[in-house]
């Protein structure tokens, strides 16, 4: 027994450049294969909206004869603003806004989805493998828990953007493509649309909001995962409970709301952080020309929620490694 | 040569219950080791520990390796099967294959296809929908086709029928074992892997009560069969376990000289399972008393 404590070599290690072995990459196609509504969420909803927006095609040509027929009476009249002109401008902007619409709503739904699913995504990804027990064999192979853990934020802090984005943007040149050939078919020129919609705009805004909201929303996804990580059943109440007890009793013993506040900050302000702010009273959709990385850079809350995100993927992983599984 | 496994003196209590009292163990490479215990017994503790998917007190190293510090080294060139029915049910065969060469270095996906080759299993079927001998057969093609020094098994053939249990361990003996590798492999079922072991160990109570190698086995224990009119003799002998059957004393004798039991009736070697149940009888009829 007591014969060769000592004198034991480490084994030979293969460097794993050599034989082209890339586990995190892997990893991040094995959620991708195991959570498939990733790319077929965004495409549901892209489906839904495509046929909900052929389905209003027909009222197009009627809108655009509106609004040349508006714009050119509102060239004409130059001079001296009247309550008739003011009207007709504002009724202008209405009609414009209702066919830009279908564009807005499928940028908006799109990214309403990728919110949803992150969520589901983040309070399921440490906890399924521990239920159904396949972290068994996950931890067979060698992939350390620190490239899972990251593999799996990867999926709602990039993955899911960058599928949401390409998917918004395809779909908006699609309906712009139809659009297109539906006025060329009624004789008009589709020149006039493309210029009321300002599509350059929205498709800077796209990709820049969902970057935003990615890196805003990452100590929610840090926390979401440390739950699945740690808790054996329910996730959603341990997610929403302690939040909640917090807020509950701040309110109740002194007094006072700062716990809401912050929290419904983090949640609420996702799209507006990365952007100018407007000035009070002002509504406006939020394009590109507002987009301020800077302001965004600025801001501490920023960082702060990377230091929150970073400090929960790093329990995640501790946790990984010393839980049993269910 | 060095060890595949050292341990000395492993300890680990969950709460106040102690699932490994001071377990020492030491396989050397080439080595297929047994290890056989009652439930709860720490046997699957003590596999754990070897994995480093637990931490314990005590000396432990693997391969050379402190498997719960390094644990990410040792990896590379350890395989494991902890469980029947632990691939993930989402999966399709083709991925799971996809996803072992994409991370191990060690992986031949020829030889795995080539051995999932002679079985029904599809590739494009998701495991989910394989039966359970399938996904067991799967398994093991997996971890064939892995060039790792060690394989622990942990009751790979649980929940198995007879026919898959037999040809589960005719090809890891036939295509994997090849002189140079370690196995440890933890089963209620020790009479199927009898013949496959070169070491025993049993473990009770989280503690070693038993580690030979099958060739001392075999000189070291003895069966007597013994008639009525010897069996006092026999007994005096100091036999560490005794049993009738069909009004006939079986005794099990540890140590002692062949010769003079064969004066007293028929000499064998025990099975593997006698032996067990020889060494563990005391404990079962206390676990009795204590529910």
């Amino acid at each position: 027994m007591s014969a060769s404590m000592t004198d034991v070599s480490a084994p030979a290690a293969i460097p794993a450049a050599r034989r082209g072995v890339r586990p995190f990459y892997w990893s991040v196609r094995r959620e991708i294969w195991e959570n498939r509504g990733v790319y077929l969420a965004p495409l549901a909803v892209a489906g839904i909206v495509l046929a909900s927006f052929l389905f209003a095609l027909r009222h197009l040509p009627d809108q655009m004869r509106r609004i040349a027929a508006m714009a050119a009476e509102l060239n004409a009249t130059p001079g001296t603003p009247t309550a008739a002109l003011a009207l007709e401008k504002l009724a202008l902007g209405k009609a414009t806004a209702a066919v830009a619409f279908p564009y807005a709503a499928a940028a908006g739904g799109l990214m309403l989805t990728a919110l949803v699913f992150a969520i589901f995504y983040a309070l399921a990804s440490l906890h399924s493998e521990r239920r159904d027990r396949s972290i068994l064999f996950w931890k067979s192979l060698p992939v350390s828990d620190l490239t899972t853990v990251l593999s799996k934020a990867a999926i709602p802090l990039l993955v899911l953007p960058v599928a949401t984005a390409v998917v918004a943007l395809a779909t908006q040149l699609v309906m712009l493509a139809v659009a297109t050939g539906v006025l060329g078919l009624s004789g008009l020129d589709p020149s006039l649309m493309w210029s009321r919609l300002d599509l350059g705009a929205i498709w800077i805004a796209i990709p820049y909001g969902l970057a935003v909201l990615a890196l805003w929303h990452a100590p929610i996804v840090g926390w979401l995962m440390l739950v699945s990580a740690w808790a054996k059943r329910m996730t959603m109440l341990w997610a929403l409970a302690p939040p909640a007890a917090i807020c509950l009793f701040e309110r109740v013993a002194l007094g006072t709301t700062y716990a809401w506040d912050f929290l419904r900050h983090r949640l609420a302000s996702g799209f507006t952080v990365g952007f100018t702010p407007l000035p009070a009273g002002q509504h406006s959709i939020y394009g590109a020309e507002r987009a301020d990385p800077a302001h965004l850079l600025a801001n501490p809350g920023l960082w702060g929620g990377f230091i929150v995100a970073g400090a929960c993927l790093a329990a995640c992983v501790w946790l990984r490694r010393t839980r049993d599984p269910i | 040569m060095t060890a595949s496994i050292q341990a000395r003196g492993l300890r680990k209590s969950f709460g106040k219950s102690v699932a490994l009292d001071g377990v020492d163990l030491t396989v050397e490479p080439g080595r297929i080791l047994g290890l056989i215990g009652p439930n709860g017994a720490g046997k699957s503790t003590t596999l754990n520990a070897i994995l480093g998917l637990t931490e314990c007190e005590g000396e432990l190293k693997v391969l050379g390796l402190d498997p719960w510090a390094q644990r990410d080294r040792l990896m590379n060139e350890v395989c494991f099967i902890a469980d029947v029915a632990v691939l993930p049910r989402w999966m399709r065969v083709c991925q799971a294959l996809d996803y072992v060469q994409g991370v191990h270095p060690r992986f031949d996906r020829a030889k795995a296809e080539s051995f999932l080759d002679r079985t029904t299993i599809k590739r494009a079927s998701r495991i989910r929908e394989l039966s359970k001998g399938m996904v067991t057969q799967l398994h093991l093609a997996l971890v064939m086709a892995i060039d790792a020094r060690l394989l622990v098994l942990d009751e790979p053939t649980l929940g198995l029928d007879l026919l898959f249990r037999k040809s589960f361990y005719d090809s890891l003996l036939n295509d994997y074992f090849d002189g140079d590798r370690t196995i440890v492999v933890s089963t209620h079922q020790v009479e199927e892997i009898q013949h496959i072991l070169t070491d025993v160990v049993f473990i009770d109570r989280g503690r070693v009560v038993l580690d030979c190698s099958m060739e001392s086995f075999e000189t070291r224990y003895a069966e007597l069969e013994v008639a009525a009119e010897h069996l006092d003799f026999a007994r005096a002998l100091k036999p560490i376990h005794e049993r009738q059957l069909f009004g006939r004393s079986y005794l099990i004798f540890d140590g002692a000289d062949r010769d003079r039991l064969a004066t007293l009736g028929e000499v064998r070697t025990p099975s593997l399972a006698d032996l067990f149940i020889a060494t563990m009888a005391p404990v079962a009829a206390q676990a009795g008393r204590a529910g």
